[in-house]
């Protein structure tokens, strides 16, 4: 990939805080061909069909020799691919398996027992506030919360935290598609090693001991290599996208005084906001990891076999074929089916989590805090295009209401 | 006074008539108000309740999951009608412009729109159909019914006809642990809507899930006690078995018979209308005033052939609804066709079927992705060389994309590679859809166009 391209200046991060711009100048080619043979899909509906579309893979060994294949295993890791990155049937078999434990029909208790718990963590977040003429909203609040979920979805102590933080960082920074010369990927797959050992000797020990969380849960139905790999996935997912989302939307607001005014008052504005918030700030930008599995046919243009196909959902979540006024944050939008959770069969599986975790983080938030406004705009942003967000987001802070 | 000018002045003080108080024609009333229509609004239907959704009588009510009497179809918009609920439309007057009720009251119109659907077929002995214990279910009422003999203690359930309905209720007795005899007069399971090959998977799918399937065979007479409650059945080879509940669900009648003698193209068949929804009169010439969607409508689709259409789909009661109502406070040129593309589901044992397009039009079909064997695969009809629909068990998410494919006459069989591929090369195989003259439990898409060994009409010019 060459660095005049616009899929190098969108990993640019110099465009990092504002990438929409360039999302933009990419819709007036809806499939765009770089360079490199890699095609880029930027129009909402082309974008929602290839989603749903069996020609296209997410398995990235499908991809011809010498393009990046996110998501697969180092030779010597042996770890299988997680399941985002497997197409059926073993996609399938993995989801509906770890389906059972986390949701309806099997479990439709399992996640709604969790708020008791989030709600504690948020008002003890919260409460640290008191006293404070600044906080920062993505170490204070935004990410300790989404660790604490994701900890007790897995069964796994919330005080090993920070030994897994490290390998969670390095394996999200793996699916950063930084042009050539980076040790990113090596150093996920590092990670994903030593993430992964951790785990396994988690869930032999829970195979042992069961406890609450769907590692227990799993451990019966499922070989140690699939469990092992589902719960790296799930702990890095867990992470490092809830973070984004309940930061987005509270630098979102804070840009919008008058709806954030208005949201003080009318907190069921929370339901359609947040969903606006994931159309408009998603927080996985694009997926890299697709690949043509046949020509495919798509506005006028033939995308051959065997290419990479990077379908850029924060761009398509702002077509204005598709939305009206599309760069306007309106929370009052009536027709919002976004791509912020993707689409078709490998459409979020976290998404129910979640939007339980934005809602019953930010009503709480912007409840109780006064804000006098962020300290840094735009904040510096983490490095990753894909999972994009602030790395810190300081804000002035006027008071706390109990 | 141009027609444009009608137009007006029916939008503004106009009075329109609806006739079947469900789904399509609750959706067509809330349309009429969306789109401006600020004169009279009568919804008249024979059943005493507000429209309700039928789907979930089959399945969760059954389970005791949801009331029958909770199924009310939420409203979209307030839309000020005069409700006549409880007294069925009875005639029609076309020149007086008048619908006659059964309690001899007659409504005016200017426009009428007829969405009087379906009901179950009956059991063909009336003696028998009125034992107690023997139910169809179609009908809140019905389902309310069946759900308290299912929950009272019943030895054994007889399932006459392995349609949707059929299967469905097969599936909700196999969950609440109840025996169940299904009976079907054709080969396999769901046959008549999807064919053999698929229709062999349902097979496996009900008996490995308990319920002991007899195919091929039909039930000969429903025997009862001296005080009337049914006790046994008797079957076409000779068999019989002791059962103390029977579901007939051998399809659904359109309910026509009360346009007799009104000079509309009403029949067992349906309502013939245009792609606008616009009724046929006896002689092919197209009204204007009268309109008809939802089940109990026929229509031509350019799609298939330009075959009548009768759909039995909750969605294209909806979209026909909302089309017919369009179209029947506008004026000519902005009128939409109504050219959905056939979509159903149904849930059953545990599995999610969906099927896009006509399958029963189908010649040939394949595999395209998973396999037949696992009951989760996505099967795809061909007609003639192009993809004419697909049919999926657990692969309702895919089937979008064959859509498209249909709609775009995508070539048959397809050639390329998808996730979930199982065999290299597609070889097609003949969907195995029983022959259409054999009666069996209707398809959920009804082919109306006449069958060539079949002459049912004859043209006898008047002498001058």
């Amino acid at each position: 990939m060459t660095p005049d391209t616009i899929s190098a200046q969108i990993i640019d991060y110099a465009n990092r805080a504002d990438p929409y711009p360039l999302y933009a100048e990419l819709r007036k080619t809806p499939v765009r061909r770089e360079d490199d043979g890699t095609y880029l899909v930027s129009t909402y509906y082309e974008v929602r069909s290839l989603a749903n579309d069996p020609r296209l893979s997410n398995d990235t060994r499908n991809r011809p020799p010498g393009y990046a294949r996110p998501g697969q295993p180092a030779e010597e890791s042996g770890l299988p691919p997680g399941f985002i990155f497997t197409d059926p049937p073993v996609h399938d078999r993995l989801r509906d398996t770890i389906n059972r434990p986390f949701g309806p029909p099997h479990s439709p208790r399992f996640l709604d027992a969790l708020r008791g718990d989030l709600t504690k963590v948020v008002t003890e977040l919260l409460d640290a506030f008191e006293g404070k003429d600044q906080v920062d909203i993505v170490e204070d609040f935004a990410y300790p919360l989404p660790v604490t979920a994701i900890c007790k979805v897995l069964g796994v102590p919330r005080e090993d935290e920070p030994r897994f933080h490290g390998w969670a960082d390095a394996l999200a920074a793996a699916l950063d598609p930084r042009p050539g010369g980076d040790d990113a990927e090596q150093k996920g797959q590092q990670a994903r090693q030593e993430l992964g050992s951790y785990l396994a000797d988690l869930i032999e020990t829970k195979r042992r001991h069961p406890g609450p969380g769907i590692l227990s849960a799993l451990a019966p139905d499922m070989t140690p290599a699939d469990l092992e790999a589902t719960a790296v996935l799930l702990l890095v997912a867990g992470h490092e996208t809830t973070v984004n989302a309940i930061t987005n939307t509270t630098l979102t607001l804070l840009r919008h005084p008058d709806i954030l005014e208005r949201f003080q008052k009318e907190p069921d504005l929370a339901v359609p906001l947040i969903e606006e918030v994931l159309r408009y700030e998603p927080p996985v930008q694009f997926v890299t990891w697709t690949t043509a599995l046949a020509d495919i046919d798509v506005a006028g243009t033939t995308i051959p076999k065997g290419s990479p196909v990077w379908l850029m959902l924060a761009a398509a979540n702002r077509d204005p074929k598709r939305f009206k006024d599309p760069d306007r944050f309106d929370p009052d939008r009536k027709d919002n089916e976004h791509l912020g959770f993707y689409t078709g069969i490998h459409y979020c599986f976290g998404a129910p989590l979640a939007r339980i975790e934005l809602h019953m983080a930010v009503p709480e938030l912007f409840r109780r805090v006064k804000f006098s406004g962020p300290l840094e705009d735009p904040p510096p942003y983490r490095t990753n295009a894909v999972l994009r967000g602030p790395r810190h987001l300081p804000v002035a802070i006027e008071g706390l209401t109990s | 006074m141009s027609a444009d000018t009608d137009v007006e002045v029916l939008r503004r003080q106009g009075r329109i008539v609806v006739v079947g108080a469900s789904l399509a024609g609750l959706r067509a009333a809330e349309t009429l108000r969306e789109q401006g229509f600020t004169g009279s609004l009568t919804v008249i239907g024979d059943e005493p309740y507000e429209p309700y959704d039928r789907p979930p009588l089959s399945k969760q009510a059954l389970l005791g999951r949801a009331r029958p009497e909770d199924t009310a179809l939420p409203r979209r918009r307030d839309i000020d009608a005069v409700w006549r609920l409880g007294v069925a439309a009875e005639g029609l007057d076309r020149d007086a412009k008048q619908v006659r009720l059964a309690n001899g009251d007659t409504v005016a119109y200017d426009r009428l729109l007829i969405t009087t659907g379906t009901r179950a077929r009956p059991w063909i002995h009336p003696e028998e159909a009125g034992l107690d214990g023997v139910f169809v279910l179609r009908t809140r009422d019905d389902s309310a019914r069946l759900c308290r003999k299912l929950t009272g203690g019943v030895s054994r359930v007889l399932v006459i006809g392995a349609g949707f309905t059929g299967s469905e209720v097969a599936s909700a007795c196999r969950e609440l642990g109840l025996e169940v005899t299904v009976a079907e007069r054709g080969p396999a399971p769901l046959v008549g809507a999807l064919g053999g090959v698929v229709g062999a998977v349902a097979d496996r799918l009900q008996r490995r899930h308990g319920v002991d399937l007899r195919c091929g065979i039909s039930v000969t007479a429903l025997e009862g006690d001296y005080v009337g409650r049914l006790r046994r059945a008797h079957l076409s080879d000779g068999s019989a078995i002791d059962v103390d509940v029977a579901v007939v669900s051998l399809g659904a009648v359109r309910n026509t018979e009360w346009l007799a003698g009104s000079g509309l193209a009403a029949g067992p068949r349906g309502i013939a209308c245009d792609a606008g929804c616009r009724v046929f009169d006896v002689n092919g010439i197209v009204t204007d005033d009268i309109y008809a969607a939802g089940d109990v409508a026929r229509s031509p689709h350019p799609l298939f052939d330009y075959q009548f259409l009768s759909l039995e789909h909750w969605g294209n009661a909806v979209e026909q609804a909302e089309i017919a109502a369009h179209n029947m406070i506008c004026a000519g040129p902005d009128r939409r066709p109504h050219l959905w593309l056939p979509m159903f589901w149904s849930s059953q044992f545990g599995v999610n079927i969906k099927s896009v397009g006509v399958p029963p039009l189908g010649d040939q079909l394949v595999v395209a992705q998973g396999t037949l064997g696992e009951e989760r695969f996505v099967a795809v009809y061909g007609y003639r060389g192009r993809v004419i629909a697909a049919a999926s068990f657990d692969g309702a998410k895919w089937l979008g994309f064959y859509q498209q494919q249909i709609e775009s006459g995508a070539p048959f069989p397809p050639e390329y590679r998808t996730v979930d591929r199982r065999t290299e090369t597609l070889e097609p195989v003949d969907p195995a859809f029983p022959d259409p003259h054999l009666p069996t439990h209707g398809p959920t898409v009804t082919l109306t166009g006449h069958s060539p060994s079949e002459r049912r009409i004859k043209f006898v010019p008047s002498h001058a």
